[in-house]
């Protein structure tokens, strides 16, 4: 009798949510995102998140008083610094790397292009050390700032209990990451054409533009989609022949040195960004695995028509640049020389110039209504 | 190639190979006390590098050789040389073996070469033979003493009286599972000479061949075979160390009969799967060897990849470096007297993909 009353408790339950998502989707802005992976030592409280979006926001966080997350990573451009090539951090200092989208990280299973970091929370340590972003060289200002701030003390005794000495990065990292997981987006024409049976929410160009991109374009082969959910990555590391091929003739002594000696994350993070023909050995600068020499992490493609310009390096300024780089066989410019250590895949795609046309028309109903450039 | 943390001390020698992994090693008779006579070497094979017309060639395949030469070139330390283990070409065409040759031509080592069948029965090794010398030789290296076999040959009635033309011929011995194919064998004038060759060398000194074939009996519908496998097996009998190491498998193979211990090498063009797994046939697939994992054909390039192998004591630990996929090192084990894998070997280490197999 218990069991049959919990089963009808539970089937309301589902037909609830089902009246929830299902029914109005427009209503649903995670519509076709999985749920968001919460961490088990950092649950999602409305204090945390309101406490980490104050961080996120805080200037006096760098040396200048003018760099904060925000800097690099602003709502206002989907959460990039759209339309920089790289970076800009203190006094206008610039990294080697363009600037990745906060949206949807939280799906991410590793954090930066190389994949150093492997949650929100250690990521967001490591700008604020870094010469050439928030400028410091170590989290001590920051700590004397949370825990002297009255309106700081407040709120982290509030969300973790703690005052003084007690408060560490660790709490304001976990704030921070809290605030970042609840930047995600899905819910655009692509996910209710294809999640929610809206048949007209794509054009006839963008339907075809689908067709390629998981056909004859390959494009879903990493930018995943699947049958309830789509990331768009696919969470992996891949030379696509992007800024690698610039520095060929240094990978020797480049590799070499790395092959040498082993480094902390916070010593990559330094040379990756500060050195750029370091930059470009990628994800092999962390785990010295040569399969991985200039491979950089998949990027979503939701709302990648607002963030150009493109790339780890920012070097391809259109979408329909980056499908001809495709194209292309893995080079921007025909003639170029392949990259020796170019991922498996990556080959030739002999696309006509209108299919190329159509996957950029496709792409650029990924983007989600909150971030969708205002019309008319 | 995934480098472990302690990967570098692992190649300095005989007492790291204990700390980089479980095995009881830490016993390795060292070979040499001179450590100046340690030394490594790369070992690539089996590119099939495959001619469509003009100037064009199968990308995927030129990709996988590309990619073997400039990571052999990143080598630390240093490889004292290369073997390059047959079948550069798909079916002997000059096109291919000079394509081949041009790729091979980046690496910054000295190279020896291995005859395949892929090379040969086009014009019988006549165009390799220009590029790359001898079909068959040998050399002393630091106190190990080389010899390279063309062990791919066979009946000279197949070879010169059956086909109307080289091209068929060619084609014929490519096949895999064809009635017209014949079997590899490396021939009594080879093996006469091998015979000779072996007499100036001390009992004691390591000895190690390069064939394409396996020098053993494994596999008959895919030539994972040499005829005459045990005659040559008799003629390093004597010896204290042998080694054969061999292509054409396309796979992570390795096996000890007597004191021979034998390592097969990965191709970079495409795996093979193991004859264990083609159930209606009879097979002799060493029961030593831990299989690789299953390819994932998502990753053209994953079960390719080529070899960096040590050979400071005298005998073989072979890494494999594998793209896409996890390397491997499989390691001479004097306590138990053969080659095992330095972290795979026990059962309950295994990956599902391995018992799958």
């Amino acid at each position: 009798m218990r069991k049959s009353l919990f089963t009808l408790l539970f089937a309301v339950g589902l037909l609830g949510a089902i009246a929830v998502f299902g029914g109005d989707t427009a209503e649903n802005p995670l519509l076709g995102l999985p749920p968001v992976p919460i961490p088990e030592d950092n649950p999602q409280t409305p204090e945390k998140i309101a406490l980490g979006e104050k961080l996120y926001r805080e200037e006096r966080f760098s040396t200048t008083g003018d760099v904060a997350c925000l800097t690099c990573h602003d709502p206002e451009k989907a959460f990039t610094d759209s339309p920089l090539k790289t970076s800009e951090g203190i006094e206008k200092k610039t990294g080697t790397r363009n600037s990745p989208t906060v949206i949807n990280s939280a799906y991410f299973s590793t954090q930066f292009w190389d994949g150093r970091s492997p949650d929100l929370e250690d990521q967001a340590l490591h700008p604020f050390i870094n010469p050439v972003e928030h400028g410091f060289v170590d989290h001590e200002p920051i700590l004397e700032i949370v825990r002297t701030d009255p309106e700081y003390a407040t709120a982290f005794n509030e969300v973790f209990n703690k005052s003084g000495e007690q408060i560490t990065m660790r709490e304001v990292t976990l704030a921070i990451a809290a605030f970042e997981r609840t930047v995600v987006a899905g819910n655009s024409p692509f996910d209710r054409f294809f999640y929610a049976g809206e048949t007209d929410a794509l054009t006839e160009q963008q339907k075809r533009g689908f067709d390629l991109f998981v056909n004859e374009g390959r494009c879903v082969s990493c930018h995943v989609i699947e049958q309830t959910q789509a990331l768009f990555t696919d969470n992996r590391f891949h030379n696509i022949g992007v800024g690698i091929s610039n520095i060929q003739k240094d990978v020797p002594e480049l590799a070499t040195t790395f092959l040498e000696a082993e480094r902390t994350v916070s010593e990559v993070d330094v040379e990756v960004l500060t050195d750029a023909r370091t930059s470009e050995l990628g994800r092999f600068a962390i785990n010295r695995d040569m399969d991985d020499i200039g491979s950089f992490k998949t990027p979503t493609l939701r709302n990648v028509a607002v963030t150009a310009p493109y790339m780890h390096d920012g070097s391809i300024e259109t979408l329909k640049d980056t499908v001809i780089h495709y194209n292309n066989g893995g080079v921007t410019d025909v003639g170029d020389p392949v990259n020796d250590f170019l991922s498996g895949g990556i080959r030739p795609l002999n696309l006509e110039e209108e299919q190329i046309d159509d996957i950029v028309a496709f792409m650029e109903a990924l983007t989600s209504p909150e971030f969708a450039p205002d019309e008319g | 190639m995934k480098i472990k943390p302690n990967r570098r001390e692992f190649l300095k020698g005989a007492g790291a190979i204990a700390a980089a992994s479980t095995l009881p090693l830490s016993t390795v008779e060292i070979a040499f006390a001179d450590s100046k006579k340690n030394f490594t070497f790369g070992y690539i094979s089996d590119s099939h590098i495959q001619h469509i017309k003009g100037n064009q060639f199968v990308n995927n395949w030129d990709r996988g050789l590309i990619r073997s030469v400039a990571e052999a070139n990143l080598m630390q330390p240093k490889p004292d040389f290369v073997v390059f283990g047959g079948d550069l070409a798909q079916l002997g065409t000059k096109p291919e073996l000079d394509h081949g040759a041009e790729m091979l031509a980046k690496l910054n080592y000295k190279t020896y070469h291995v005859l395949g069948e892929h090379d040969y029965y086009l014009d019988l090794g006549e165009y390799w033979s220009e590029l790359f010398g001898d079909h068959y030789y040998s050399w002393d290296h630091k106190g190990v003493h080389f010899i390279v076999l063309n062990s791919i040959i066979t009946f000279k009635e197949w070879t010169f009286d059956r086909w109307p033309t080289p091209e068929q011929r060619m084609l014929e011995m490519a096949g895999l599972d064809n009635p017209n194919g014949s079997p590899f064998m490396v021939g009594d004038a080879q093996r006469a000479w091998l015979a000779k060759d072996l007499e100036k060398v001390s009992k004691d000194t390591p000895v190690v061949v390069f064939s394409h074939s396996p020098i053993q009996k494994l596999y008959k519908g895919w030539n994972f075979w040499t005829d005459d496998a045990e005659q040559i097996q008799a003629l390093l009998a004597p010896f204290a160390d042998a080694t054969v190491i061999y292509g054409h498998v396309h796979q992570i193979q390795y096996n000890q009969i007597g004191n021979i211990s034998f390592h097969a090498v990965m191709a970079t063009a495409w795996p093979w799967p193991y004859p264990s797994t083609y159930a209606q046939a009879e097979h002799t697939m060493p029961k030593l060897t831990v299989p690789m994992n299953r390819a994932d054909p998502f990753f053209e390039r994953d079960a390719t990849g080529w070899q960096f192998i040590d050979m400071s004591n005298g005998r073989v630990s072979m890494s494999y470096n594998l793209a896409n996929n996890t390397n491997r090192t499989v390691a001479y084990d004097p306590a138990s007297g053969k080659p095992v894998d330095t972290q795979f070997q026990d059962v309950g280490n295994r990956v599902p993909p391995q018992i799958h197999y």
